[in-house]
């Protein structure tokens, strides 16, 4: 597996060579510093924790401040591990955008989606609602209705789909495909869309 | 960001050089349509119903009657296939989206013509 850490800057549109109008996703990827690499002796796996972005350190615990002076100066905002990287880097190096990515790769790209708040189950779940305003109704155009039987079994099974906080939960998107790289800026371009917010940290994995 | 925006935009950007357009304009534009392998223009004459969006994906709209039907056409601006575009007559219009033309019909869906002091 290989991938890196990025953020999402926003979504234009592109023109491919066959006249199709492309919806994609502009993602600023890396560079990512190598914090960490772990070994089968040593860890039991082999994987590489890899560094995007940058904080300040007095906003940073001292745990964390020892654990990345090994690799350098930069303390990074995300600190994020891939399992089996395919490529060999060693502490402290840099990975960039082009070293991972070459157009027509399929990649999938997590993060966090954005937040709707606490949603109903209309929104939530897609449930249908009453969709009548007479007839007997009020009040209950988008009521999730029966949640359950009666005396038995007397209960409400788990996992029965109801109103809650909706978004800012992990997704990931499978199968995309990248348009473009432009390593002067460390940008990727992404057919379609990507989970979250603009500003927000993915992870693209190939 | 808007920067990094902007820098993508350039850089996908197909360069079209379209004259400065308004809604109202009666314009030509000519599209290239790509049959199998043989390539030919098809003019496509009309108003210009609106401008929308920005940036790359600026799109307008023309609307043309065609044997007595209406018919609209929303071109992309950064479309490789719009290989000119003409403007025919300026037209004089008190507000950005033309929507109103819709329905009318015959001579009320005249737009006047802009004169400019020479």
């Amino acid at each position: 597996m290989q991938g890196l850490i990025g953020k999402k800057i926003g979504m234009t549109s592109l023109f491919t060579e066959d006249g199709r109008n492309l919806a994609c996703t502009v993602v600023q990827t890396g560079p990512c510093v190598v914090t960490q690499v772990k070994t089968i002796e040593t860890d039991g796996y082999s994987a590489l924790q890899l560094g995007f972005g940058e904080r300040k350190a007095k906003n940073v615990s001292n745990q964390l401040k020892g654990h990345l002076s090994k690799s350098g100066d930069v303390i990074s905002q995300k600190l994020v591990e891939f399992r089996d990287f395919e490529i060999e880097k060693s502490l402290g190096d840099t990975i960039t955008v082009d070293d991972v990515f070459q157009a027509e790769d399929i990649v999938k790209v997590s993060g966090f989606s954005k937040g709707k708040g606490f949603q109903g189950v209309v929104k939530r779940h897609n449930f249908a609602g009453v969709n009548d305003a007479t007839h007997g109704q009020h009040n209950r155009q988008r009521s999730p209705g029966s949640i359950g039987a009666a005396s038995y079994p007397a209960k409400v099974f788990k996992g029965m789909r109801m109103a809650g906080q909706d978004g800012n939960r992990k997704v990931t998107t499978k199968n995309l495909k990248v348009l473009r790289v432009m390593p002067e800026n460390n940008l990727l371009l992404i057919k379609g869309t990507v989970p979250g917010h603009k500003g927000s940290i993915v992870i693209i994995e190939k | 960001m808007a920067d990094l925006m902007k820098y993508v935009e350039e850089q996908v950007s197909v360069g079209n050089e379209l004259p400065d357009f308004k809604p109202g304009d009666n314009v030509v534009v000519s599209y290239r349509i790509i049959d199998g392998d043989k390539e030919r223009i098809q003019d496509f004459r009309g108003d210009v119903l609106q401008i929308s969006g920005s940036g790359i994906s600026r799109t307008f709209t023309v609307r043309k009657i065609s044997n007595g039907v209406g018919v609209e056409r929303i071109f992309p601006m950064n479309s490789p296939y719009i290989s000119d575009l003409q403007i025919l007559r300026r037209g004089k219009v008190r507000r950005a989206r033309l929507y109103y033309l819709r329905e009318r019909v015959g001579k009320k869906a005249r737009i006047k013509e802009k004169r400019t002091l020479r």
